[in-house]
């Protein structure tokens, strides 16, 4: 029988990235992710990988990139101002088409902002937060389970698509715990890394880098990670589907907001209304498809989000021809998350 | 005996050359290379010592040493 | 008759894009001849910065990693830890070390990374047009201090080698320059030097070469060398400062 943990959201990232075969972590002290730094500067060492606190974030995600270039597999995790320094960083690996898992617990803003749950950074995760037009792949955890297995199908995908790949959470995810079955690395055929830097070694000399000044170089250059953007599109889309056949409303939610309208859901089912959830997994590349797909049948949407509306812009461009979407969100200052009844009873307004 | 090659089309006529070399063989000359650069040569080709220390600041490799 | 000197086999047989009298192709040459001696080519991992020096794979036949401006020595240090039996080293200029890479170089130099780090320090940033840089030196014109760098309100120029050579982590750090035959000579011996601390495992090196630039200095190849030779080494020493 499979033996089951009790342990934190973020210790099961960092559980996960180790199983996962990452022996290189970078990072630096942001509430609420530090447990993830913790666990691996005890860890790490005991299995010949390093671990280094940097001097910043912008140090971290460029340790991060240097151990990507030679490529073994390597993690840094922060929070949302965090995240905010290391975007020059993923702009260059995204750039250098290097992999790497970037975990993002975040927290509230803009600024200093606070440290309560937020999703405030789904522009910042989903739009390429840096410089230059890019994306990277956007995993979105809902519980200790999914943090554990995205965190491992995040390595597999940064591999396998070259490119930096997030998991964005947030404290109700990454402070909780609940029970988790740590589940071996599924075997996977990847793509062997014959880009990374190693010394020459008497082959081809190898270089990573984002610069391209010839004479339509970088244009070709974007149209390359441009069809990889497709390629996601069509081949790595997740989501959940909740209670959807015969609903009449289709609540949108991810992360932790999905788990309270997992429970405001139920409720309504109790009551007799007729209402599903459609949760995203991957932000990027984002269920535009499948929330379509619902279209045919309910013609309402409605967004919930912990923020004042961000991923509602990606559901209204998905759908808004075949149905009407509303929102209904909060930013992060009230000092508690919405319960499910506040959101029944937004259900009820709406359907 | 030694003797200095200089690769007139590598050459950005510095000059640096003209100052390291001790006996002053080196000169810029008045033609104009593919780069647009006014390329060393030398003169008196039978003083030169072999030293390299034209080849040595040189900072285009533009000069190879023989002894 | 034999050849005596000649291009070493690290570094590439191509035309570079640096002007006329700059020291970068100087700097190149002595790291590639570093890189023979030691026979390590084959196992070197180079990280470039970004400035003039960005082509460093354009030159050197080693892998290369691009870093983002001023990262260079976190890159190395990503680079190095996943990579402990290769020789790394970056190669940065005095805006992307001195300025915008401060925090980078000091903590990659605290933590003792078994690195070897080349600093070109000619006084301006060169590659964006020859703006005030860390390293002007006070009273010089640039495209930013049109009055002359004011002490007063730009501060003094960074002296890097000094500075992290109080550091514990430095094992070897010296600065050097390429204007003389004299000074090349004690240059190429102290950047040999600097890679054989990193081959016997030693810890963070570090050299600082001053370095002409006469197209932002406005001047020709000849005066700007010369003013390295006078200005620049009065008030950047050469020398050795850390030799552990």
């Amino acid at each position: 029988m499979t033996k089951r943990l009790f342990v934190k959201g973020n210790e099961a990232v960092a559980m996960a990235a180790i199983e996962a075969g990452c022996r290189y972590y970078f990072g630096y002290p942001i509430t609420p992710q530090s447990d993830i730094p913790e666990y691996l500067s005890r860890e790490l060492p005991k299995l010949n990988g390093e671990f280094i606190q940097a001097e910043s974030e912008i140090a971290s995600i460029n340790m991060l990139l240097g151990a990507s270039a030679t490529g073994v597999r390597a993690m840094t995790s922060s929070s949302s101002p965090g995240i905010s320094l290391k975007q020059e960083g993923i702009s260059y690996m995204a750039g250098s088409e290097l992999p790497g898992v970037i975990v993002n617990i975040s927290r509230s803003g803009p600024g200093l902002g606070g440290i309560d749950a937020s999703q405030a950074d789904y522009f910042q995760s989903v739009k390429g937060g840096g410089h230059g037009g890019y994306h990277i792949i956007v995993l979105a955890p809902a519980s200790v389970q999914e943090m554990y297995d995205l965190t491992m199908l995040a390595f597999d995908l940064a591999d396998i698509y070259r490119m930096p790949t997030m998991i964005l959470a947030d404290s109700v995810v990454g402070q909780m715990k609940e029970a988790l079955i740590a589940n071996k690395r599924p075997v996977r055929d990847l793509p062997a890394k014959d880009w990374a830097v190693r010394g020459k070694g008497g082959g081809e000399q190898r270089v990573v880098k984002s610069l391209y000044l010839g004479d339509g170089e970088l244009e070709a250059h974007n149209w390359k990670l441009h069809a990889k953007y497709q390629a996601l599109k069509e081949q790595e889309v997740r989501w959940e589907e909740y209670e959807t056949a015969g609903a009449e409303l289709l609540v949108t939610a991810f992360g932790s907001t999905a788990r309270i309208a997992k429970t405001a859901i139920m409720m309504a089912r109790e009551a007799g209304l007729k209402v599903g959830l459609l949760r995203p997994i991957t932000l990027f590349p984002f269920p535009e498809k499948a929330l379509l797909e619902q279209t045919k049948t309910c013609k309402k949407v409605l967004v919930m989000e912990l923020n004042a509306g961000q991923m509602v812009e990606d559901v209204r461009l998905s759908v808004a021809r075949d149905a009407e979407v509303s929102f209904y969100g909060r930013p992060p200052g009230a000092g508690s998350l919405p319960t499910p009844e506040e959101l029944l009873e937004q259900i009820r307004k709406h359907l | 005996m030694a003797m200095i090659t200089i690769d007139e089309q590598r050459c950005k006529g510095c000059g640096l050359c003209t100052i390291a070399c001790a006996q002053k063989l080196l000169v810029l000359s008045d033609k104009i290379n593919n780069q647009g650069y006014t390329p060393a040569r030398i003169n008196a080709t039978d003083r030169c010592t072999g030293c390299a220390l034209c080849a040595e600041i040189c900072p285009d490799v533009a000069i190879a040493v023989f002894r | 008759m034999q050849q005596v000197f000649k291009r070493p086999t690290s570094l590439k047989d191509v035309q570079t894009h640096f002007c006329s009298g700059c020291h970068h192709g100087t700097i190149h040459r002595l790291v590639a001849e570093a890189i023979d001696k030691y026979g390590v080519q084959e196992r070197t991992i180079g990280v470039a910065s970004v400035g003039c020096s960005v082509f460093l794979y354009g030159y050197f036949d080693i892998d290369v990693v691009e870093a983002p401006h001023g990262r260079a020595s976190a890159v190395a240090t990503g680079v190095k830890r996943a990579k402990p039996e290769n020789f790394v080293f970056t190669y940065q200029g005095d805006g992307d070390l001195a300025a915008i890479g401060t925090a980078e170089i000091i903590h990659a130099a605290n933590r003792g990374e078994d690195i070897t780090v080349f600093f070109v320090n000619n006084t301006t940033y060169g590659m964006t047009g020859g703006q005030m840089a860390p390293t002007t030196l006070v009273g010089q014109k640039t495209s930013t201090s049109p009055y002359g760098r004011n002490k007063a309100k730009d501060g003094a120029p960074v002296r890097m080698a000094e500075l992290l050579a109080q550091l514990e982590g430095v094992a070897f750090s010296a600065r050097v320059a390429v204007n003389s035959p004299k000074n090349l000579i004690d240059a190429k011996k102290q950047i040999q030097k600097a890679f054989q601390y990193q081959v016997e495992g030693k810890g963070f090196s570090f050299i600082e070469v001053l370095s002409a630039c006469p197209t932002n200095w406005g001047m020709n190849p000849l005066a700007a060398n010369e003013r390295v030779g006078t200005e620049m080494i009065d008030y950047f020493k050469l020398g050795v400062f850390k030799n552990l």
